[in-house]
């Protein structure tokens, strides 16, 4: 494999070897610090606009699956790891990881410091990227890197929803009778386990896209609501938050993600950008009523402001140990619930798996 | 949930002496645990039998005790102080059967001692495998098929079930002793016997084999809000059937997808409650299928553990200060991560790099033991290293290990049929066999099978064996070659060995070539969050360009444009403080162990105090001085001179101590030096003077003191002239060992011959010593101190055992108790002229003879020596951190310590040998060390004190009257044997003996009863062993292979713990333990009393001589 170069928008480069397949990609760079988990991460649809960057540096030890599928495919930008394994060892490997950037057309780069990198995005926030592994000129890159799209602002829900409603089916590993539950998922870019959680707790799902009406919602007759995870900037998917607000307390919802900074912007709050992001399987995430620490998966780049929702029965139900950020919401009134992090995990640890037992029983109620 | 309040006093209890499977980790966990408690508040009482322990200084705990860790003992402990909690979990094995005892014995329900942490239930169920496997079948994990059996006859029928091949594991042991694997019937009869013979309470558990599986374990952390983090995950290159502690091992798990990974980490968390581990740490193995991924649950340890250690090394996250924390009631989000301080110790580590760790072996020491790697564990040390890669990591820790090589390389073999046998069966050499396949073009399917390494691992090491092809081809290797090489992890040695080059031009061209490492932190996440530990490993990173670098000027340079801007990042922090490196002493073997890992974290914490900052560099992940806090600054490195020279550069330090790490960094004295580097202390020509024979002869003519006759030789006609000349027996043994490699006494022209037939590595540069050897002298041991100037002996030590077993094996006694003040006025003067000649400013240890009036200088070691701890200990005076501080400048005068002292209570050094693991190997005592560690006892007399150090050193001295084996040779039938005989009878003792030896005893007028020779038929003695009715075996043999009768009766007598004395005076001295035994009661005594009462005596001795 021939040379290829990740540029940042600060100028920083990094030149080492291209994997996948050879092209350029554009997107805001982002490291995660999960030591396994990359297939996931690389068909979370949340990584729209990315580039990825893995901390661990020995990635696609085990390669990909048919299985560890998160979505029906990758979608991030471009994928940076430190190296890149030349064999897959595992005995439900059908494809290397190599093979599986191709066959998606994902640009990688290997055999670069990622670690400098890691600490440079730590110190300066995230920022544009490319990785080109066909224009190697910084100054040219640089160039069409100013003039490629920006996160910020921009709704990149609408290029990773569903186009058509459809039911979940996967391997259900319940019998149908004993989904109880009807609940309707707000595609904005959903994750597979989301569905396989909700399967396992009871629920029978039907994924319906982003711009769903409420009335084509409510027509469903659903027992509760799933605002989903998804990419970018929550504040450009007005016509979710629409949606949301016309459906408070109408439904129980659970929001994940980017469904609960929505939820958050329904209430009347506001969302910010975090500096570099949380992205990895390690976050301390404490719920504050009962005390118990779960750790966490994470991925996401805005969180919602507490302080600014003006319905003071909307409260904070969890915290981030590491930085005191806001990492849940509940509302005393209204049948809704939602949390920063992924308790659905994929990849990460299931401790939060319970916030589905917490939806049915608000479903129940 | 804050600290508990309802306890102010915690018991600690200390794993004892080093053995194989508990090693200094247990110091490393214990001493982090009483500085955590003490932090908060909590007064902290210590027991622990091994001097050579940071835990035992008197700083570290309130009370300390270096007393025997017996129940008997502790309850004397518990009566005294009165501790209102005891925690079990981290002094090893040994700490938790201790608790365990205490506990059925009701001793802690007495005396409202409350256990802490793990209690009895949550120990037990983890322990006992029935009901561990009851507990794991109820929260439906899988386990391998199974079945208990208390008899031969059960154990049968379980057999019958399963099928072969087969595991036998007895119920609580250490270290897995006595478990193994079986492929037929008669294998199995035999072994289960063993196993129910070696297990605590008679059981064996009967398993399904699971060799060849993955094998893996996670570090699992839960507080008292049932919080549970994974610390870490390990994955073992080799897969099961192998012991863990002798596995290479390798942080993170790598071939496990986030599903797998996170079905283990579940299961591990629902076993860690289940068990009811209510804090701390806990360490949970499992296996898994590598074709279709079935998990199954092995085992786990409720407490800390070897592998708890190199968790916390691996990730930077202090498990065992963290566990002592949750055993006092905080939570984990309570407590502050160290390394981030931003951040809670309620996460889990994540890491960027990645640590392997390589199990070091002491087969050369134990000829005739089966050195195939087993579920017993064999190896007597490790190393860690740290890289970005794998195959980096690896190379590192290859050269980490000092086995003489450099990186992966290979090993001599002599065909296909071999080189497979090898790698079919695991050993410590696979690695080179590996090497050797992959060069023969294997594939990695047909490795597979024959090994059962994960693919992935097999893969790594064909990049490396491919990559040294390609570089052999290249005459001069252009720079990305070379920086290629470099994060391959290849050390400058290797690549000048595969160039055909030296390393220093190696190193030159690479210099030049602007290839040099960068420093990265060890931060528990990742970079995610800014970190302030400084634990630091090397690295080779490809340069990228930064904005601010990046202003190439084309017209001064055109074509160097690219490389203008290329920087790469290194995460040192610049100090202005003034820096001294001290270097460690890299994985423990046997003769170079945790006193010398003593003395360098006494150096740092030294050092510290006159204001200097220290940096130490070690790769034995299992100690104190790789602890994060010890020095201002940790590499986690391997020991060579390429690896320090590269801090070196890096750090500019004023100078660099290497006497205190033991022979490894003294060997790197000479090297450094011709580098330019400072060398603190004693100086490396001085060092040389000691350690060449021939210029220690000229040394010792030049001070007109007295050596054994002897000479140094080449062939076996140069040997044989001087051993005629100087008379046989004569002591022979290479140049420049430690720990008395290769060392023998030979009495004989057909032993001289057919050692030097085995003595490969004998060269005119590296020539076989050969001395007079001084048969029934008393050798003498001395520690002393110097600044330069000023000279003090710390302690003269008194050997038990005769000249001729190695300083490291024979047991000792402080001070000197049969040389008359004559002699040792004589060995005082010989010590200073010597200290004063090669200008001593540090540590020096000198070994005497002692004949009739005749005191022979055997050897001298101008560095700290392996009795360091135990005189510190004894005397009350730190003798490492004196000499670190001299080293630094500063005088004996102004630090005090100028007069030998001289205690009044008596202290006794006892090896601890590891014979019980390797069946079969004779234990006799010789001039090649063979232990693995040591305990101190310490009293009023002799007689207790000596019976202290035998029962810490689990000898079952006899307490009370029972039958006695006497055998010795004829040379022992002499009137030292007939007094220890007569005192055995005084006893009460009834004495059996063969006929050579009873007859020699009545002529004495002691009546023995007689048995006939093994080999002369049943019954024997051998019979009177296995019915339990001997209590004690002296017996004494000649020359170098024993009689198989011996060897018979030894080996049974070890096997069922029995005494066995081999030496006339080991026997002198035991039959005064035992004396004190029955006599009188043992008491405990603090050593901050003793050392209380040697300063008040001083004081007065100071007043009196001013006066």
């Amino acid at each position: 494999m021939g040379q290829a170069i990740l540029l940042l928008e600060d100028g920083t480069s990094f030149v080492g070897e291209g994997f996948g397949v050879q092209g350029e990609a554009f997107g805001e760079v982002v490291f995660n610090t999960s030591i396994t988990g990359y297939q996931e991460i690389i068909t979370d649809p949340s990584y729209k606009g990315q580039i990825v960057l893995m901390t661990y540096p020995l990635i696609g030890n085990y390669g990909v699956n048919e299985e560890d599928v998160e979505s029906r495919k990758p979608w991030l930008e471009g994928f940076v790891v430190k190296e890149l394994s030349s064999i897959r060892s595992n005995w439900r490997s059908t494809m290397s990881l190599d093979e599986y950037l191709k066959k998606y057309n994902i640009v990688g780069i290997q055999g670069i410091d990622t670690r400098a990198l890691t600490r440079h995005l730590r110190m300066k926030g995230a920022q544009q990227g490319v990785i080109s592994t066909q224009d190697l000129d910084a100054d040219s890159l640089m160039k069409k890197l100013k003039a490629s799209p920006r996160l910020v602002g921009v709704d990149l829900v609408k290029e990773v929803t569903c186009k058509e409603p459809y039911e979940w089916s996967e391997k259900l590993g319940v019998a149908k009778h004993k989904l109880k539950y009807k609940v309707a998922v707000l595609d904005c870019g959903v994750k597979f386990n989301i569905l396989r959680n909700l399967v396992s707790v009871g629920c029978k799902v039907k994924v319906m896209p982003a711009r769903t009406s409420v009335e084509e919602i409510l027509k469903l007759k659903p027992d509760g609501l799933l605002l989903s995870n998804g990419p970018g900037d929550p504040e450009a998917v007005t016509y979710v938050i629409e949606t949301a607000r016309k459906l408070l307390g109408k439904l129980p919802i659970f929001g994940i993600c980017l469904g609960h900074q929505i939820l958050g912007l329904a209430l009347g709050g506001k969302t910010y950008k975090l500096k570099f992001g949380h992205h990895g399987g390690n976050h301390p995430v404490k719920d504050l009523k009962t005390g118990k620490i779960s750790i966490t998966s994470q991925n996401h780049g805005f969180n919602v402001d507490m302080r600014s929702i003006p319905d003071k029965k909307a409260v904070m139900t969890h915290i981030n140990l590491y930085d005191n950020t806001a990492e849940g919401l509940e509302h005393n009134k209204l049948k809704l619930f939602s949390v920063q992090y992924h308790p659905e995990a994929g990849p990460g640890p299931h401790d939060a798996r319970y916030l589905f037992e917490r939806f049915v029983k608000l479903m129940r109620k | 949930m804050p600290k508990r309040t309802d306890i102010k006093k915690i018991l600690i209890i200390g794993s004892g002496p080093i053995i194989i499977g508990q090693a200094c980790e247990f110091d490393y966990s214990g001493t982090q645990a009483c500085k955590a408690l003490r932090e908060e508040g909590f007064k902290v009482i210590l027991v622990n039998s091994n001097p050579a322990t940071i835990m035992t200084d008197p700083e570290t705990a309130d009370r300390t005790y270096i007393e025997p860790i017996t129940v008997e003992m502790l309850e004397k402990i518990i009566q005294k102080e009165k501790p209102d909690a005891l925690l079990p979990t981290l002094g090893g094995q040994t700490g938790l059967n201790v608790s365990i005892k205490l506990a059925e014995a009701g001793i802690l329900d007495k005396h409202k001692v409350q256990m802490i942490g793990a209690d009895r239930k949550a120990i037990k169920k983890a322990e006992d495998r029935k009901l561990f496997k009851q507990a794991m079948q109820k929260i439906g994990l899988d386990l391998p098929k199974s079945g208990l059996a208390r008899d031969i006859k059960e154990a049968k029928k379980i057999a019958a079930k399963i099928g072969f091949p087969l595991i036998i594991r007895p119920s609580f042991t250490l270290g897995g002793s006595g478990a193994g694997t079986v492929y037929t019937a008669q294998e199995f009869e035999l072994m289960a016997r063993r196993g129910l013979e070696s297990s605590m309470i008679s059981e064996i558990l009967i398993e399904e084999s699971i060799i060849g599986w993955k094998e893996y374990e996670l570090e699992v952390m839960r507080d008292r809000k049932d919080n549970v983090v994974i610390i870490c995950s390990i994955e073992n290159f080799d897969p099961m059937g192998v012991h863990t502690g002798d596995s290479i091992t390798v942080a993170p798990a790598q071939t496990l997808s986030d599903r797998e990974y996170q079905k283990m980490r579940d299961a591990a968390i629902a076993c860690i409650r289940e068990i009811g581990v209510e804090t701390g740490g806990s360490n949970i193995q499992f296996a898994v299928n590598p074709d279709n991924g079935r998990m199954v649950v092995i085992e786990m340890n409720p407490r800390v553990s070897r592998s708890s250690a190199l968790a916390s090394k691996a990730t930077g996250f202090p498990i065992a200060k963290i566990a002592a924390k949750l055993a006092v009631g905080y939570t984990l989000d309570e407590i502050p991560n160290d390394i981030t301080k931003n951040t809670p110790a309620s996460f889990e580590p994540t890491i960027d790099y990645c640590v392997v760790k390589i199990p070091r072996f002491a087969f050369e020491k134990f000829p005739s033991a089966d050195s195939t790697l087993t579920i017993q564990m064999k190896s007597v040390g490790e190393v860690m290293a740290i890289g970005r890669t794998f195959k980096e990591a690896l190379q590192k820790g290859i050269r980490g290990l000092e086995i003489k090589r450099d990186g992966l390389s290979g090993i001599k073999y002599k065909d296909k049929t071999e080189l497979e046998e090898q790698l079919k069966r695991p050993n410590a050499e696979r690695l080179f066999y590996l090497y050797e396949a992959l060069k023969e073009n294997y594939s990695l399917d047909r490795l597979y099978e024959l090994t059962k390494i994960d693919r992935w691992f097999l893969q790594n090491l064909k990049e490396l064996v491919e990559f040294e092809s390609q570089l052999s081809a290249k005459e001069n290797p252009p720079q990305e070659i070379i920086l290629k090489a470099k994060q391959l992890g290849f050390s400058d040695k290797q690549i000048a060995r595969i160039l055909n080059k030296d390393e220093d031009s190696v190193r030159a061209l690479r210099k030049a070539q602007g290839v040099e490492p960068v420093y990265k932190l060890v931060d528990t996440c990742s970079a995610e969050f800014e970190a302030w530990t400084p634990y630091y490993y090397s690295t080779y990173e490809t340069p990228f360009a930064k904005p601010e670098t990046r202003n190439p000027k084309p017209e001064t340079n055109p074509n160097d444009q690219n490389q203008n801007f290329q920087i790469t990042e290194d995460e040192t922090r610049k100090t202005e403080k003034k820096k001294i490196m001290i270097l460690g002493g890299g994985p423990n073997r046997i003769g170079q162990g945790i006193e010398f890992d003593y003395c360098c974290v006494h150096a740092s914490f030294a050092l510290k105090e006159m204001g200097y900052e220290t940096i130490m560099v070690n790769s034995n992940p299992e100690t104190v001085s790789t602890d994060y806090d010890t020095s201002d600054k940790l590499y986690f490195e391997p020991l060579t001179k390429e690896d320090v020279l590269n801090i070196i550069d890096k750090e500019k330090p004023e100078g660099v101590i290497v006497q205190l790490g033991g022979q490894t960094p003294l060997n790197l004295a000479v090297p450094l030096k011709e580098a330019g580097v400072r060398i603190l202390g004693t100086s490396a020509d001085a060092i040389d003077r000691a350690e060449d024979r021939k210029r220690f002869s000229q040394l010792v003519e030049k001070l007109g003191l007295v050596q054994p006759a002897n000479g140094s030789a080449v062939t076996f006609e140069q040997a044989k002239t001087i051993a005629r000349k100087i008379g046989y027996p004569v002591l022979v043994r290479p140049s420049y060992v430690l720990g008395g490699r290769a060392m023998e006494i030979i009495y004989d022209d057909q032993a001289l011959e057919y050692y030097i037939q085995r003595a490969v590595w004998a060269s005119p540069e590296r020539p076989i010593l050969v001395d007079k050897f001084i048969e029934d002298a008393i050798e003498v041991d001395v520690d002393m101190v110097g600044d330069g100037e000023t000279f003090c002996i710390g302690a003269i030590m008194e050997h038990i055992e005769e000249a001729g077993v190695h300083s490291g094996d024979a047991a000792m006694v402080l001070p000197a108790h049969t040389l008359t003040p004559e002699i040792l006025d004589k060995v005082r003067d010989y010590t200073y002229r010597l200290a004063k000649e090669l200008n001593i400013i540090g540590l020096m240890n000198v070994q005497y003879a002692v004949k009739n009036s005749t005191v022979y200088i055997l050897e001298v070691n101008p560095r700290a020596s392996r009795t360091a701890p135990f005189v510190s200990k004894a005397i009350g005076v730190p003798l490492a951190k004196l000499a670190a501080k001299v080293m630094a400048g500063e005088t004996l005068k102004e630090l005090g310590f100028t007069r030998e002292i001289t205690p009044k209570h008596i202290s006794v050094k006892e090896s601890v040998l590891p014979f019980v693991k390797f069946p079969g190997v004779d234990i006799t005592l010789g001039p090649e060390m063979k232990s693995t560690g040591e305990v101190m006892g310490i009293d009023t007399d002799f007689g207790r004190a000596y019976a202290k150090s035998q029962l810490a050193a689990y000898q079952n001295l006899p307490a009370a009257k029972g039958t006695v084996f006497i055998s010795v040779k004829d040379k022992d039938k002499r009137t030292q044997m007939a007094k220890t005989a007569k005192k055995l009878k005084d006893l009460k003792f009834e004495i059996i003996s063969t006929l050579g030896t009873a007859k020699f005893l009545e002529e004495n007028g002691i009546i023995a009863r007689t048995i006939q020779r093994v080999s002369d038929g049943k019954p024997n003695v051998l019979d009177l062993i296995q019915e339990g009715k001997i209590k004690l075996i002296i017996n004494t043999v000649s020359g170098k292979i024993p009689r198989q009768d011996e060897l018979k009766i030894r080996t049974s007598a070890i096997a069922l713990g029995i005494p066995v004395i081999t030496t006339l005076p080991g026997a002198e001295a035991c039959s005064r333990g035992i004396e004190a035994l029955i006599k009188h009661k043992l008491g405990v005594k603090p050593i901050q009393a003793y050392h209380k009462k040697l300063k008040v005596k001083s004081k007065k001795a100071k007043r009196q001589s001013k006066v």
